[in-house]
């Protein structure tokens, strides 16, 4: 059972409260892009064994949608963040360096390695 | 009967009735419906004064904190989402106020809606009511975690709904008026006296 923290209401959401909106930070590529960059865009997912950033939504609850970084393989969820950003905080990329240290994540990774 | 007009020329005034008609369930808690409740969804900046102002000359009741409900003799507001209340106001008077909240926010980034007849309004009340939610929503109703004033929105089964607990320990839950039934049916047999799971 996944249980995700939305950072608007505070509460601590079960994962039927939510729908899940698939892969996070992604960079649109639409009008004028090439073709291989609309491919990727549309197509090329990540699909890790580890660390991960999702984008969920608080259906059954204030609507809003909000990110997660979360491990695939145990579940922990290293934290949750508002929606209106592009990167993860430094705030969860610290969490997430202490606890897996090394971790790498598109172009995201561990800022001391 | 044939559609008319009255002698005055005027059309019919209907007669509101809530979705469960009145309907009522006891068992180990008892399920009740709550009656006709003016609601008035209210969207906007909830930290702007005009805003503020016009929640509490609607209701008398002041902007209330984050998964809370703030409550006046008859009136409430209820915190939604960072940037959505819902009004609770007399029945009668629900138009009438969701009118002068537009009016008082004329120029504001802000929208109020008379949603009084979509909605369902029930309440659950008895030692069993926590118990009884306990089974459909997933939600910790714990005496420490949910609290008098304490208000949620989650699901119930498979539905939408908002709740909120009484100074009397009684629920008041909203839903959409489409699922009144389904969900006057799915709480009677959540609270059948032969159910009782001991967890509250």
């Amino acid at each position: 059972m996944l249980i995700l923290e939305c950072p608007y209401c505070g509460v601590k959401a079960e994962e039927t409260e939510l729908s899940a909106g698939g892969e996070a930070h992604l960079t649109r590529f639409g009008p004028g892009s090439d073709d291989d960059q609309f491919h990727d865009y549309l197509f090329m997912r990540e699909n890790p064994k580890g660390v991960h950033f999702e984008r969920w939504r608080h259906a059954n609850g204030c609507g809003k949608w909000f990110h997660a970084a979360r491990c695939t393989t145990s579940l922990e969820v290293f934290g949750t963040y508002a929606a209106q950003t592009t990167e993860p905080p430094q705030e969860i990329k610290d969490k997430i360096t202490a606890k897996r240290p090394g971790w790498s994540w598109r172009e995201f990774s561990d800022a001391s390695e | 009967m044939r559609w008319s007009m009255t002698k005055k020329g005027k059309s019919r005034m209907s007669n509101p009735v809530t979705a469960i008609n009145g309907a009522q369930f006891a068992g180990m808690a008892t399920v009740k419906d709550a009656g006709l409740q003016g609601m008035i969804t209210l969207r906007g900046d909830l930290g702007s004064k005009p805003l503020m102002a016009a929640v509490k000359a609607a209701t008398g009741a002041d902007v209330p904190d984050r998964g809370r409900i703030s409550r006046v003799a008859d009136g409430a507001v209820a915190w939604m989402s960072p940037d959505e209340l819902m009004l609770l106001v007399p029945y009668e008077v629900a138009q009438i106020k969701t009118a002068e909240l537009a009016q008082a926010l004329k120029g504001e980034h802000a929208l109020a809606a008379n949603v009084s007849d979509a909605r369902a309004f029930f309440s659950v009340s008895g030692h069993g009511a926590r118990e009884v939610l306990a089974k459909i929503a997933p939600v910790d109703f714990s005496c420490e975690n949910f609290a008098a004033g304490d208000f949620r929105r989650s699901r119930t089964a498979q539905v939408a709904a908002a709740f909120w607990l009484e100074e009397d320990d009684s629920f008041r839950l909203v839903w959409f008026r489409s699922v009144g039934a389904y969900m006057f049916g799915l709480l009677s047999a959540a609270a059948h006296p032969k159910s009782q799971v001991g967890v509250y």
